[in-house]
């Protein structure tokens, strides 16, 4: 079986292009299973379901959501290699911008909006900047000039990826999507693999559930501003 | 030959004058301040463990991606616009599996409309177009660029991106000046004369449009026709992508035929997507789509030709006829 892993902001429209894809797959005999990590809650399982995917669904609540897949995403192969897909898709929003799910060795695909701004590829981390494919989005609402720009500021943090557009609408792009997937490397196990990046540490008093501002009770991991 | 030296290993100073982009590059990264030293890799290996936890790279990656990003900068600057001169597109077939039986050779300079309705297929062919097909998508169409299998790695580069699209539905949405954001997409190109190419296009945008803007209009106040007629311009002397698509060039405020020649004249092969008879016929010739293939291909004859000729005069007249109602006239005489 072949382990994708795909992550992007919210909204970014991973869910779009995942199906797309799965689509272009199913129809080449290529069967693609999906799990979904989200916070507080997801309707996107019956989406999948409803187009034929099976998928499962982990709220990570209120834990920091790549901690939580990082902790789930063993069993999710398991879960994956014993309903007998070719591939499997773990889809995560990356939601502080600096956690990336990426595992080495295994496929990374981050995708991007061209309306999220141009500024964007410099905010985005390690889920973007050590992705193997980076997908573009929301390209057939935007003009050619910022189409280019865009993608040349994702050469700038990120110059040795494959850069794809996609219309989660249209479709256009997603077969091609496709066949990049069917690419990536067998994957029999993921224990003792190392992420590509490591995960912002946290840790302080305010993780294990403080909730009073004041420099009396901040502990562990604590960082000040620079204002002057 | 000598080899050449790394560019990591070039005299800092010298790094930053000769290639100014890579002060961008590095503020991409968040490294805009790095650590004293004689050359970039230096300055990268001096760089502390806790800053590149906090930028999220890690330092041994470093030194190859600047590499594979001045590589791209190098693909950049080589002038490609002269090695297109066609791109073959040999049929493959419909949906339900009939066989096209066409081969379409397009050159720069030429005008192919296509024609059909919404599903029949339109979108594959150009999608086809852009991934070079290689009998490989569900149409099992191929594609030939100077009647040769283009080389793989091509699908890939986003900077020798064959297809540049300019639809109806596009907006400008980023917040900058016409001129702003003509500069940045000069600079994106790596072009040696960013201030030069941005007067240009914007003098060649408000030839096209009806109403004059200037530079420093916001491009999200443009209007509809202001819009397409910078976005036509840029694409003509910006865009290196050699296939230019247009999906339908609206009536309202733009010279279209002046466009169309203008990208014409940029040696662009033009694809465009058009039920409006003076526009469809102004093509060498025009694709019919129906049930997800090429059903036929007409050439423009001679006798369409006259036509074109005709519905021209009934849109002059027309046209004389909404420029008098813009300035207030009765309508009432002979037009």
């Amino acid at each position: 079986m072949r382990l994708i892993t795909v992550a992007g902001p919210p909204s970014s429209g991973k869910t779009a292009i995942i199906c797309k894809a799965a689509e272009a797959l199913r129809a080449e005999g290529v069967s693609v299973g999906v799990v979904k990590f989200d916070c507080l809650s997801s309707g996107d399982q019956a989406l999948y379901e409803r187009r034929g995917i099976p998928a499962r669904t982990g709220l990570s609540g209120n834990l920091c959501p790549d901690h939580f897949f990082v902790s789930n995403i063993e069993e999710c192969l398991a879960w994956g290699v014993r309903s007998g897909f070719d591939l499997l898709i773990s889809e995560s929003a990356g939601l502080c911008n600096r956690c990336a799910p990426h595992i080495k060795d295994v496929c990374a695909v981050c995708v991007i909006d061209n309306l999220s701004g141009v500024e964007t590829p410099r905010k985005i981390g390690p889920m973007l900047k050590m992705a193997d494919i980076v997908v573009v989005t929301k390209g057939d609402i935007v003009s050619q000039a910022e189409r280019e720009v865009f993608a040349h500021r994702v050469r700038q943090v990120n110059a040795g990826a494959v850069i794809i557009h996609v219309n989660g609408l249209t479709g256009q792009g997603g077969h091609e999507l496709g066949r990049l997937l069917r690419g990536a490397a067998p994957v029999v196990a993921v224990e003792g693999r190392l992420l590509r990046f490591s995960m912002p540490a946290a840790l302080c008093s305010y993780c294990l559930g403080q909730r009073r501002i004041g420099a009396d009770f901040q502990m562990g991991n604590v960082k000040k501003m620079e204002l002057e | 030959m000598p080899m050449k030296t790394p560019y990591a290993d070039l005299p800092l100073e010298r790094l930053f004058h000769e290639h100014p982009h890579v002060r961008d590059f590095l503020a991409a990264l968040g490294l805009a301040e790095l650590p004293a030293g004689p050359t970039l890799a230096s300055c990268l290996a001096a760089l502390d463990e806790e800053r590149l936890e906090d930028v999220g790279l890690e330092r041994q990656e470093l030194l190859a991606r600047f590499a594979a990003y001045m590589e791209g900068v190098e693909r950049l600057l080589r002038p490609q616009r002269a090695t297109i001169g066609s791109v073959t597109v040999i049929g493959g077939r419909d949906k339900s599996g009939a066989a096209e039986n066409f081969t379409l050779e397009l050159r720069p300079g030429e005008v192919t409309c296509i024609v059909g309705p919404t599903g029949s297929g339109k979108s594959r062919f150009l999608a086809d177009i852009e991934w070079l097909a290689q009998g490989d998508s569900p149409t099992g169409r191929r594609v030939l660029i100077n009647g040769a299998v283009p080389d793989p790695g091509r699908r890939y580069a986003v900077d020798q991106k064959l297809v540049a699209q300019l639809s109806q539905n596009m907006n400008f949405v980023m917040d900058l000046s016409a001129e702003e954001f003509i500069s940045l997409h000069a600079e994106s190109r790596m072009v040696a004369e960013p201030a030069a190419v941005t007067r240009t296009i914007l003098d060649l945008a408000n030839s096209l449009a009806g109403e004059q803007f200037t530079p420093a209009t916001p491009v999200t106040a443009l209007s509809g026709g202001q819009s397409r007629a910078l976005m036509i311009a840029d694409v003509a002397c910006l865009s290196s992508s050699p296939i230019v698509l247009i999906d339908e060039i609206e009536n309202a405020g733009i010279d279209r035929k002046r466009a169309l020649a203008l990208l014409a004249d940029r040696d662009k092969i033009i694809l465009m997507a058009t039920h409006d008879p003076i526009l469809a016929l102004m093509g060498e010739r025009r694709l019919v789509f129906k049930n997800g293939g090429v059903a036929r291909i007409i050439a423009t004859s001679a006798a369409e030709r006259a036509n074109l000729a005709r519905f021209e005069e009934m849109d002059a007249r027309l046209t004389a006829v909404r420029h008098a109602l813009r300035n207030g006239e009765e309508i009432a005489g002979e037009f």
